[in-house]
C-alpha cells in the first residue's frame, strides 16, 4: 500500500483530514486511539513501532503521540490524540504493539498518564518514591526532591 | 523497581524444581553500564526477566527545554556517549528541518565522515567488550578487547585532532559543523581506515574458526522478524532479523545518496547474525568514508552566522522528527518548536532503549550464561537507555 492509498483509507475510515506530508499526521479522538493503531498495523502494514510519547500543552491538556512505520513501503504515521484539559487517562497500545510497553511506562513516569489495560504500569526511569511527573510544564526544573534513601 | 509484596510467589516443596530469584546487576560487568536484571531461575534456566533501568537518568528531555538550540548539541552527545556524534546529528537535523536551514555540502560530507568513523569506533568497543564478556574461550579473554581498543584509539586520535575532545565532541551545530579538517587529517584518516579494515579480517579469522564462539552465539537469543518490528528494535538487530531497512539507504539524509554502499542483512536473528551484520558494517562504513574523503567538496562548513548570544538562533513554530542511523540503530529527535530560542518539547528516541526492551521477550528459556551473550549482542549504552 502506497502512502497515498494509506492516506485515503485512513481519512475515510476515521473521518479525519490528513495532509499529504512525511510523516502523515493522523489526529483522532481518545476513544479511537487503540482502534487507529490496530488499523495502522493490520490494514496499513505499519508493523514497526517507532516511539510513543506525550506533550503537555498546559491548559489545553496532554497529547499522546505515537509513530509507527511501514518499512517496506516507507509509509510513516504520526498518530496523535488530545486527551483534553485535566484528563490523564488513555487507552494502552501495548495489546497492539509490544514495543509500547516501556514507552508507556516512561510516559506514565514523566507525565502521569494512566494507560488503561497496560499489563505492568509502574515507573521505569525514576525511582518508586519520586513525587510528581517531571516533564509536565507545571513541574519546575528546580523542584526540590527528598534525598535518596 | 520490583514491588516485593506484589510478586507472585510459588511455593515449592523439595521434590519440585526450585524457583530462585537472582539479581544480575546493577553493577554487573557484562551490563556495560548500570542495569539490573531480576532473573527468575529454575535450575540454570531463566524463566522470567524483570529489567530495571533508570540508574543513569538525567532527564535530558526536561534539560533540553531549558537550553537553546546553540547550547544543547554539545549536551546531546552525552546521551549516547559511545557514539556521541550520532545523537548530536539527530538533534541538529530536527532543528534544521523545522527551520528549513540549509546545510552546505562540505558540512554534509564532514558529518557523514564523522558519523561513519563513529560507527567503526562504536562497533569496535562493542566487539571487544562482548568477546571479553564471553570469556576465556576467545583467545584468553582480553585479547580481542585489547586489539579493538587499540584500533578505537586511532579513531579517537582523529577526533581529537578534529575537535579537541576524545569522547564528547560538540562537533555539530545547527546549520553545519563547528570545525573544519586540519592539515594532513585526510591522509591520516585514510591510512587509519585502511589499517582497521585489514585488522577486521584478523578478528573474523580469530572468531569464526573458534568452535566456542560459534556455540555461544549461534541459535542464542533468536529474534523473529515479526517480534523485531513489533518491539521496534533497530539497526544491526533489525537487520540481523532479516528486515532490510537502513535509514541511510531507505530515507537518505545528509548526502548519503551520493555514496555507494551495501546494507548487510542476515536472516537467522540470533547473536551470530547480529555479529555478522556488524562485521560487514565495518567495511561498508570505511567504504563510505573513503568515498567522502575523495569527493569532499570545498566551501563553507556552516550556514550559521557568527553568534553574539546563544539565544540568537530562533526556529519558527513547528515540529519535526529527524532520525539518523546510528551504530545501534535509529536515533531520533522529535522537536516541537514554539518560535523561541529553546524547544517547547524534545523527545529522544534512543536506539538502545528500544533495543533493550527486547530482552524480556528473548531471554526466557536460555541459561544464565547466555544472558551475558545476548545482552552483549544487543549492545546497549545506558546513557542512551536512561537519557
Amino acid at each position: 500500500m502506497t502512502a497515498e492509498q494509506a492516506r485515503a483509507s485512513l481519512a475515510s475510515t476515521f473521518g479525519v483530514e490528513i495532509a499529504a506530508a512525511v510523516p502523515m499526521v493522523v489526529i483522532v479522538t481518545p476513544d479511537r486511539w487503540e482502534e487507529v493503531a490496530r488499523y495502522a498495523k493490520e490494514t496499513l502494514g505499519c508493523r514497526f513501532f517507532n516511539f510513543l510519547t506525550a506533550v503537555d500543552w498546559k491548559e489545553q491538556g496532554l497529547e499522546v503521540v505515537a509513530r509507527v512505520d511501514n518499512l517496506e513501503e516507507n509509509v510513516s504515521l504520526m498518530l496523535k490524540t488530545k486527551l483534553g484539559p485535566g484528563v490523564n487517562n488513555c487507552a494502552s497500545l501495548t495489546p497492539v504493539y509490544r514495543g509500547a510497553n516501556w514507552m508507556e511506562r516512561e510516559c506514565f513516569d514523566m507525565f502521569g498518564i494512566h494507560f488503561a489495560n497496560h499489563p505492568d504500569l509502574r515507573r521505569i526511569l525514576l525511582d518508586d518514591g519520586w513525587e510528581g511527573h517531571p516533564l509536565l510544564k507545571s513541574y519546575a526544573v528546580d523542584t526540590p526532591h527528598p534525598p535518596y534513601r | 523497581m520490583l514491588d516485593v509484596n506484589n510478586t507472585t510467589r510459588v511455593e515449592v516443596d523439595w521434590s519440585g524444581p526450585e524457583r530462585l530469584q537472582m539479581n544480575m546487576g546493577p553493577q554487573h560487568p557484562s551490563a556495560h553500564g548500570v542495569f539490573r536484571a531480576i532473573l527468575g531461575l529454575q535450575g540454570e534456566t531463566v524463566v522470567d526477566v524483570d529489567a530495571v533501568i533508570g540508574y543513569l537518568h538525567r532527564c535530558h528531555e526536561k534539560l533540553s527545554e531549558t537550553l537553546t538550540y546553540a547550547q544543547y548539541p554539545s549536551i546531546a552527545s552525552k546521551t549516547d556517549y559511545v557514539a556521541a556524534m550520532t545523537s548530536e546529528f539527530a538533534y541538529v537535523m530536527a532543528a534544521e528541518e523545522i527551520g528549513k536551514i540549509e546545510v552546505p555540502k562540505r558540512a554534509q560530507y564532514l558529518r557523514v565522515i564523522c558519523a561513519e568513523l563513529q560507527r567503526i569506533a562504536s562497533h569496535l568497543l562493542w566487539l571487544g567488550t562482548w568477546c571479553m564478556d564471553m570469556g576465556g574461550a576467545l583467545g584468553g579473554g582480553a585479547t580481542i578487547f585489547l586489539y579493538c581498543i587499540r584500533e578505537r584509539e586511532d579513531i579517537l586520535d582523529l577526533f581529537e585532532a578534529l575537535v579537541g575532545a576524545r569522547l564528547l565532541y560538540g562537533f555539530f551545530q545547527v546549520g553545519g559543523t563547528r570545525y573544519d579538517v586540519p592539515d594532513g587529517w585526510i591522509d591520516k584518516c585514510r591510512s587509519t581506515v585502511d589499517r582497521i579494515d585489514s585488522r577486521v579480517d584478523e578478528y573474523e579469522q580469530m572468531l569464526e574458526d573458534n568452535a566456542f564462539f560459534l556455540a555461544r552465539t549461534q541459535n542464542v537469543g533468536t529474534v523473529s522478524r515479526e517480534l523485531a518490528q513489533d518491539v521496534g528494535i533497530a539497526g544491526p538487530l533489525l537487520r540481523g532479523s532479516g528486515v532490510n531497512f537502513d535509514l541511510r539507504k531507505n530515507v537518505p539524509y545528509s548526502s548519503y545518496e551520493d555514496f555507494d554502499f551495501k546494507v548487510p542483512v542476515e536472516t537467522a536473528g540470533d547473536c551470530y547474525a547480529r555479529y555478522k551484520v556488524r562485521m560487514q558494517e565495518f567495511r561498508e562504513a570505511s567504504k563510505i568514508i573513503r568515498q567522502a574523503l575523495d569527493k569532499l567538496p570545498s566551501g563553507p562548513i556552516s550556514s550559521r552566522p557568527a553568534l553574539k548570544s546563544v539565544a540568537q538562533i530562533r526556529i519558527v513554530k513547528g515540529e519535526a522528527y529527524a532520525r539518523v542511523e546510528g551504530p545501534r540503530g535509529e536515533v531520533g529527535s522529535y522537536i516541537i518548536s514554539d518560535g523561541s530560542a529553546k524547544p517547547y518539547r524534545m523527545k529522544w528516541r534512543g536506539a538502545s532503549f528500544s533495543n533493550l526492551s527486547i530482552l524480556p521477550h528473548i531471554i526466557p528459556g536460555h541459561k544464565v550464561a547466555d544472558v551475558v551473550a545476548i545482552m552483549g549482542s544487543v549492545d546497549p549504552v545506558f546513557g542512551e537507555v536512561d537519557r
